[in-house]
This record gives structure tokens, C-alpha cells and sequence, in this order.
């Protein structure tokens, strides 16, 4: 299959060039990001999967409400170095991560963190839409019943608040118990977005969120994400670089394990300081 | 390499079927036959047996009512007593009480095995339970009458020394691997994304089984319960010997029972001569347990597709 045939509708007047950054979204610039508290803190992360070391000496910072994204070519290490964050590689055997990682100034795998309570405060958004086989209310309210909420009328709340976070309650709210997997597949992601939301998460890391879906849903998940970053602060891997030129305000690329790269979004598509970056960007390898 | 020597090793054959080509036709056309034999040696004898169950039954039914035959409360051929009951009641109340063995004890082995275990402990119960799936039944029916007969007698004093619940829990545990080797499958097959979807939502392992893993995988666990409750109506060595033999009606376990399949077995190896509506009873009985069976079948079909249109 050709490189343009790969390619969607959207993205093939400029397959060929140097992806711009949208005009009409506005990103936050250099000084707010460098203004911003710092989220996460990641020191020389290393991580192995067994013998393979798959990510050496990260060090990136991720700043409050804003976007950062994380391109790189397949393989790269973006993936590992995003489910480090929420501590999903610890249900993979015969992993072992290595630095340091801080979530508000503490160390998430410090013996003391309650892993569960991690994930709550950091939610996670995968790349193939996985709802659960139960109604879509069913699917929202899973988190906040197994943190022990019982009320129906706060249950009810939190899934009419994030359904209309994730931009689905005018398309559901007529049919919250039917099958989640009656929905499409732009909306069940958007769900899983929305069941991410109900936990009432700080971070929510999105891995591909939008890689399955057709160009009207992709451009309503980068819509939302524009605007859930208002109140929450968002780690994107992509694949697509004008996805991340749209949406991000940082972007950190990665390459063969290493981070080659990181600052801010516009910076780094128009004047990238390493030649890697440049020949990634303007679709010389990868 | 040129493309003129691939195709001088191919030279063009011709496309006039010969007396050669014919006879290898004639031998791919008879290869069809033969195996719809092999289909239909199967088809047939289904068939055949419903005949036969059908033929003698009927002809049971010609000197004893079937109104008696169903609602009679007393199961004596030998002085014409010919009401069914008490050997339904005798297969239901061990089905009843295997199912209450094997159903909690197999669908936590199950869950165990399949989100606890690490590899190692799987990979070494597995193959035991092959094992037991493996005894024969007659050895389970003797273990039950040496074995756990004592142990209830010990308990229950005035227990018969063979009973229904003997045999229950001898039957329950027969069913089990199947219980377990199937509840595993299904329970292994729920996407990992649906794991990583309830981890990533804060859930703890428990939440993610008893919330997520197993309702999704509820259909197929509801089916692997129905096909070893099924098994159990049909198990005969180890209830012939250990239920005891005594048809009667009764709710209490400790008593001793006949089951419908111990009963076949009891008729079958006496001296009853053939044509006797005695002899006929054990079609009848048969008939009773094939129609139980697929009722049975039928209910489970009928739970599967409605639990398969709820979530698909």
C-alpha cells in the first residue's frame, strides 16, 4: 500500500509538507508553558521489557493544563514512556522501569503510592475503543462505583456532567441504557473519553485516541481536547503530526528509545534543532 | 534468471480431457460419496436410536397411561406401579446437588486460574485437572461408597450408608473439570483492553473480575454450568453405585434414591423377558431422560442468545 493511500482525507494536502500549526485554535505560547507548574517531572526514566531497554534517560516535563504530545516513528517508545505515567507497564511481566517520576512534586512509584488512587487522579484514553459490554451508563458510572460511590442521583450527575464533557450527552442522553457497543465507533470513543472524565482525573493520557477513526470524529477528539484542556492536563501520543501540530502546545520527540526532542509545539514544527526531528516532521522517514 | 526457461519447464497441456484425466475425475467424484457415508452413518443412527425409544415407548404406553406414567407417585414394575416420579425426583436431586458442588467450587477455580494464577500454577493445574476428568466413573462411584459415605455417616448418623448426597458430591465432582476447563476459556478470552480499561479507571483486581471479566463473560460461563448439569442428568456408573437404589420421593439427601440412569442400568442386566411392559419401561425411562436432556439443551440455547443480543 502506498504512503498516500495510508493517509486520511485530511491530511493529504499536506502529506507531502511541513505541518503547520492550526491559526485558528489558540496554543499556549512559550512563556505560559514555561509559566506552567509542572505536572509530571520525569528524571532518566529507563524501561526495560525484558532484556530490551525500551526507553533511556527521559527527562520531560509536562505542564499543568496544557497539551503535550508525543510523536515519534513506531516502536519509538512514546507508548511505554506514556503508560509509565499511570504505572499500566506494571501489569506487564518481566518489566522494570528505572528514575524518576513525579506527579505534584511526588514520586509515583515511591513504596507508599496506592496504585489504584494513581489511576483515579491520572486517567487513560486507548487507542482501540474498548468499552465495556454493559449500557452506556453503566460503562460511565464502573469508576466512581468502584471508588464506593452508591447515590443513583450523584451517579446520575457525574454521568450526565462528563457525557457533556466528552461532547455525547445530545446524542445518548435519550438512550443511557442501551449497549455502549450500539455506538459508533467515533462515539465509543468519546464515551471512553467521557468514562475517563467520571473518575474526575487531573491527567488524562490519550494513546492514538483518534488512530481508528474516520475525519469528522477525529476533529470532534481534537476539539475536545481543546477544550478539556482548559481543566485538565493532557499527554497525546499520535501518529499523526498534524494532529499534533492542531492540538499540542508541547510536543517531545522520540526516537529509537531516546528523547530527541521537546519544547514548545510551534517551535519545534518550524524550527527544530535536531536533524532527526526535521527529517521525522517533513515525512523523510518514519 | 529469464522468464523463457520458467515457462519451458511449464510446457501447455492439453485441455482435452483423456481416459487418464476421466478415471482421476470418476476417484475425486466418489471421494464425495464417501465421506456423506461417513455424515450419514452418524445422522442414521440419531436417527435410529429416536426410533427405537420412540417405537418401544409407544408401545409401553399402549397397557400403561401415560397420565399414570407421569404423575404416578410410586415406581414398582414389578407390581405394575408405574408413576415416574420418584426417579426424576432421585436425578434431580442429585443434578441438584453436583451442580451446588461444581458450579461455586469450578467458577472460582476458574476465576483463579485465569486472572490470579501466575503462569507456573496454571500451567500445572491445568493438566492435573485433565487428570481428573479422566477417572473412570466407576472408580469415582466406588471412592464415593468407601470414601465419602463415612465421612457423611460420621455426620449424619442415621444416614443411609449409600445417598443422594453421596452421589452428588461424587457427580459434582466429575463435572467439575468441565466446568473449569470451560468457565477458564471463556473467562481468558475477554479482551485484555477491557482489563486495561477498569485498571485505568482505578479498579482493583477484584473490581475488574467480579465487574468486568465475568459479566463479559457470563454467556459463556452460563453455558459451560448448563453442559455439566447435563452431564450430570446422564451420569449413571457412580450414581448406580452410590445413590443407593431405592426409588422414592424425598427432599432429604441422606436418604437413599434412585436415579432414572441407575434404574436403566438395574433393568438392564435382569432377567425380564423381552415384550413385557417391565422390560418396556426402561424405553420409557430412557425417553424420559433423552426429553429432559434436550429440554435442557434447548433452555440454554434459548439463554445464550439472549444474553449474545444484550451485549452484541
Amino acid at each position: 500500500m502506498s504512503r498516500w493511500s495510508e493517509n486520511t482525507v485530511e491530511d493529504s494536502p499536506v502529506a507531502v509538507g511541513r505541518p503547520t500549526a492550526s491559526t485558528e485554535k489558540i496554543l499556549r505560547s512559550a512563556s505560559e508553558l514555561a509559566g506552567s507548574p509542572k505536572k509530571f517531572a520525569t528524571t532518566n526514566v529507563n524501561f526495560w521489557y525484558g532484556t530490551h531497554h525500551a526507553l533511556h534517560d527521559i527527562t520531560l516535563h509536562v505542564p499543568e493544563n496544557c497539551v503535550t504530545a508525543l510523536i515519534g516513528p513506531s516502536g519509538c517508545g512514546k507508548s511505554t514512556y506514556l503508560r509509565c505515567l499511570n504505572r499500566m507497564n506494571d501489569m506487564i511481566e518481566q518489566t522494570r522501569v528505572e528514575g524518576q517520576i513525579l506527579l505534584d512534586g511526588l514520586d509515583i512509584r515511591g513504596p507508599k503510592v496506592d496504585v489504584v488512587d494513581l489511576r483515579k487522579r491520572v486517567g487513560m484514553v486507548f487507542q482501540k475503543s474498548n468499552p465495556f459490554p454493559k449500557s452506556i451508563f453503566e460503562n460511565i458510572a464502573y469508576g466512581p462505583r468502584v471508588a464506593g460511590l452508591k447515590s443513583r442521583d450523584r451517579l446520575e450527575q457525574i454521568v450526565e456532567r462528563s457525557l457533556v464533557q466528552a461532547a455525547l450527552w445530545d446524542e445518548v442522553k435519550d438512550r443511557l441504557n442501551d449497549s455502549a457497543l450500539a455506538l459508533s465507533g467515533g462515539q465509543q470513543q468519546r464515551l471512553c473519553i467521557a468514562r475517563a472524565l467520571a473518575t474526575d482525573p487531573d491527567v488524562l493520557l490519550m494513546d492514538e485516541p483518534a488512530s481508528a477513526l474516520d475525519p469528522t470524529s477525529t476533529l470532534r477528539i481534537e476539539d475536545l481536547i481543546f477544550e478539556l484542556k482548559e481543566n485538565y492536563t493532557i499527554v497525546i501520543v499520535t501518529h499523526n503530526m498534524q494532529q499534533a501540530a492542531r492540538v499540542s502546545d508541547q510536543t517531545a520527540f522520540f526516537y529509537e528509545g531516546h528523547l530527541i526532542e521537546a519544547g514548545v509545539t510551534n517551535e519545534v514544527f518550524t524550527n527544530p534543532s535536531k536533524q532527526e526531528t526535521e527529517d521525522y516532521i517533513t515525512g523523510r522517514f518514519g | 534468471m529469464s522468464t523463457t526457461n520458467i515457462a519451458s519447464d511449464n510446457p501447455r497441456r492439453s485441455l482435452v480431457v483423456d481416459a487418464a484425466r476421466l478415471r482421476r475425475y470418476r476417484i475425486e467424484g466418489m471421494v464425495r460419496y464417501v465421506l456423506m457415508v461417513c455424515a450419514g452413518v452418524s445422522v442414521l443412527t440419531t436417527v435410529g436410536i429416536v426410533v427405537l425409544l420412540l417405537f418401544e415407548s409407544l408401545q409401553f404406553f399402549g397397557t400403561v397411561s401415560i397420565v399414570e406414567f407421569v404423575t404416578g407417585t410410586q415406581w414398582a414394575p414389578q407390581n405394575q406401579q408405574y408413576g415416574i416420579l420418584p426417579l426424576l425426583c432421585g436425578t434431580l436431586l442429585v443434578t441438584a446437588g453436583a451442580a451446588l458442588v461444581a458450579i461455586p467450587l469450578g467458577l472460582g477455580t476458574a476465576i483463579y486460574l485465569s486472572e490470579y494464577a501466575t503462569p507456573w500454577i496454571r500451567e500445572t493445574v491445568k493438566p492435573a485437572l485433565e487428570i481428573l476428568a479422566g477417572v473412570p466413573s466407576v472408580v469415582f462411584g466406588y471412592l464415593a461408597l468407601i470414601v465419602i459415605s463415612p465421612i457423611i455417616r460420621d455426620w449424619v448418623p442415621n444416614a443411609d450408608p449409600a445417598n443422594a448426597a453421596c452421589a452428588a458430591i461424587v457427580v459434582g465432582f466429575m463435572i467439575l473439570p468441565t466446568v473449569i476447563s470451560l468457565s477458564e476459556d471463556v473467562l481468558r478470552s475477554v479482551p485484555r483492553s477491557l482489563r486495561e480499561a477498569g485498571y485505568a479507571l482505578g479498579a482493583t483486581k477484584f473490581d475488574v473480575t467480579v465487574k468486568v471479566i465475568v459479566p463479559a463473560a457470563m454467556s459463556g460461563i452460563v453455558a459451560s454450568f448448563l453442559l455439566a448439569i447435563s452431564r450430570a442428568i446422564g451420569e449413571t456408573m457412580a450414581v448406580t453405585l452410590a445413590a443407593g437404589g431405592t426409588p422414592r420421593i424425598t427432599a432429604n439427601p441422606f436418604e437413599s434414591i434412585q436415579t432414572m440412569t441407575a434404574y436403566i442400568v438395574e433393568k438392564t442386566g435382569g432377567e425380564n423377558a423381552h415384550g413385557t411392559p417391565e422390560y418396556r419401561t426402561i424405553f420409557a425411562v430412557g425417553l424420559t431422560l433423552f426429553v429432559s436432556t434436550m429440554l435442557l439443551n434447548l433452555a440454554a440455547q434459548a439463554i445464550l442468545s439472549r444474553v449474545r443480543e444484550k451485549y452484541e
